[in-house]
């Protein structure tokens, strides 16, 4: 499913994908406000299979994972950014939402078409005729989104474990 | 022997092996688990039940209510509520109300030199000042800890920084870390492993070093280490724990993937940051006479017992400007405790502040006292992201205690040494 690219800046914080104020509340809350300081209609916008791409660091600050939650309620294909703070990466794959890292983002602009393969590691621009090559996911993470994220995989795996303990 | 940096030491032990390789991804088994009432319980319950796990030992997961203390709105009182239930089905050590986990965890014993330490939030590199390999995950990615005891690691690189000289009167951590926000940026710390060094670290108290490590998450590390000295195996033993250990946790030198970078702290003067990062810092000259309205002495990072000490030392016999809200928040009510008793939080008193309950409050966004619109705040805390300590119009400010107390009796922005009679003579060196 292909969507349109919401194209944002340097150090997008997670204040900004979760602001504090409503992190009492649930996921649905939380997501309708989600970016709202510096893009007021991005909750109300964005479409499932659409996706972020952002510069450096995005996800800085806390390690409230509502902040990659929210984007995963929204139904966004993933987020593609020059780099990302540690701790975002790690909630985002783990709760199954594609994180992928660009080398460059030269030719991408806001609203342009585009779908994103994370395990490829490609976002291919439709209108543009024009591929961006993301860097591979980290071997011991694909297997984490190909089973869309930590707890369907752990269970997964726990289970795997029970049956070959319950063997004789 | 081969060599290794003080990271690479406690991951391998961790790991159970001999030696790992920088940019090995390993699994670890976890020290200790920490969480607290916004990432804990509520987020992780759900899941353990979903995987059909229970805790992998009890005994290693410690609990500490923080962020929707005291419970001043419906659903922070339900969530204090839950967290208090499962502390009690679980049988997990729980601090309720005591104040905020990086504060409480070591003044409590919990932490000691070596360890392997994950925490549900993201200043969880406090502990790395213990020469503990401590920091941060999400709920999900604790959920898998609380289940299994394991996590995955990518060995990290150290970024060795390296403060030498000595720190001079009305300059504290808290300064190093917003000067090298504004050197090295906010992702400077690149998730590798960063560690304090030199004269300058070596003659900080504990809870001047907790500022460092704690800092380490505005640089982008994953963790912020201090290798272990006699201060530290003082405050763990005072602390009721049991140092262990600790003489062979340092970098060795020429242990490999090692940035290795080096100031002066006798040049540095005290720092602020302007709105809205902690990498816009500038020697608070730069930024006198920026009216505020709202000073905040709060957080792990700024509302320690040293921190308290410091503010004091600027504001007795002092009076809070006319136009100015000082709001002190103590980080741990130990803390509190001491600072009362050594008359500390009757000077707040004396100069009209404000104190609000031990725990993370404004600074996390949390609760009943945000900041309202067009306020301007100095605070000293960690992060001055737009909108995070309320309104998305106000506008956050950080510096140390020093300088927030400096600019509550000013009214605006000033040098905090102007406001020392004397020499301070102070708790940041010794065994706080």
């Amino acid at each position: 499913m292909s969507g349109r690219i919401f194209l944002l800046g340097d150090n997008i914080d997670t204040d900004q994908l979760a602001p504090g104020r409503y992190m009492g509340g649930g996921i649905a809350e939380i997501a309708a406000h989600c970016l709202e300081a510096v893009r007021p209609d991005f909750a109300a916008k964005v479409r499932p299979g659409d996706i972020l791409v952002a510069g450096r660091n995005f996800g800085a600050g806390s390690s409230r994972e509502q902040a990659a939650e929210a984007l995963r309620h929204l139904g966004l294909a993933g987020v593609v950014a020059l780099s990302f703070a540690g701790i975002f990466y790690r909630n985002a794959l783990n709760l199954g939402l594609p994180a992928l890292v660009a080398p460059d983002l030269g030719g991408i602009e806001d609203g342009d078409e585009a779908l994103l393969d994370p395990m490829a590691g490609r976002l291919t621009l439709a209108a543009k005729q024009a591929e961006v090559a993301l860097e591979p996911l980290p071997e011991n993470l694909r297997p984490l989104l190909i089973d869309g994220g930590l707890i369907p995989h752990l269970k997964k795996r726990l289970s795997a474990g029970a049956a070959k303990a319950g063997r004789p | 022997m081969t060599v290794a940096s003080l990271a690479q030491k406690i991951i391998a032990r961790a790991v159970g092996c001999d030696h790992v390789a920088v940019g090995a991804v390993v699994t670890a088994r976890v020290d200790l688990a920490m969480i607290h009432d916004s990432g804990g319980p509520r987020r992780v319950a759900p899941l353990l039940a979903e995987l059909g796990a229970t805790l992998f030992d009890p005994a290693r997961v410690v609990l500490v209510s923080d962020h929707f203390v005291p419970g001043d709105t419906e659903e922070g009182a339900r969530i204090l509520a839950l967290t208090r239930d499962w502390a009690r089905e679980t049988g997990v050590t729980f601090h309720d109300g005591q104040g905020i986990c990086h504060v409480v965890l070591p003044e409590r014993g919990h932490l000691r030199p070596g360890m392997f330490v994950v925490g549900g939030d993201s200043h969880s590199p406090t502990g790395g000042a213990f020469g503990a390999y401590m920091f941060g995950i999400g709920a999900t990615e604790m959920a898998g800890v609380l289940a299994t005891g394991e996590i995955w690691i990518k060995v990290p690189e150290t970024i060795l920084i390296e403060w030498n000289g000595r720190l001079g009167p009305g300059v504290m951590a808290k300064d190093i870390m917003l000067a090298l926000c504004g050197r090295l940026g906010m992702d400077g710390g690149r998730y590798q492993a960063i560690e304090y060094a030199g004269s300058a670290i070596a003659a900080l108290s504990m809870q001047e070093r907790m500022t460092l490590a704690n800092m380490a998450a505005e640089l982008g590390g994953q963790t912020g280490l201090i290798a272990p000295d006699a201060v530290t195996a003082d405050f763990v033993r005072r602390a009721g724990g049991d140092p262990g250990d600790w003489a062979g946790l340092v970098t060795d030198p020429d242990a490999e993937g090692i940035e290795h970078h080096r100031f002066d702290a006798s040049a540095l003067a005290p720092q602020v940051a302007a709105p809205h990062s902690p990498a816009n810092a500038m020697p608070v000259g730069e930024a006198e006479r920026t009216p505020i309205t709202v000073a905040y002495l709060g957080a792990c990072t700024g509302a320690k017992y040293v921190d308290l000490e410091a503010a004091a030392q600027v504001l007795r016999g002092r009076k809070v400007s006319s136009g100015v809200e000082l709001l002190v928040a103590p980080a741990s009510r130990r803390d509190q405790d001491r600072a009362a008793a050594e008359g500390i939080m009757s000077v707040f008193e004396e100069a009209g502040a404000r104190v609000l309950p031990n725990a993370c409050g404004i600074c996390a966004g949390y609760g009943t006292h945000r900041l309202g619109a067009e306020v301007t705040c100095l605070s000293s805390t960690a992060r001055n992201f737009r909108g995070r300590m309320g309104d998305p119009s106000s506008k956050v400010w950080l510096g140390s205690p020093f300088s927030v107390a400096a600019a509550a009796v000013a009214g605006h922005i000033a040098d905090p040494r102007d406001f020392l009679a004397e020499p301070a003579v102070s708790g940041l060196g010794g065994s706080v």
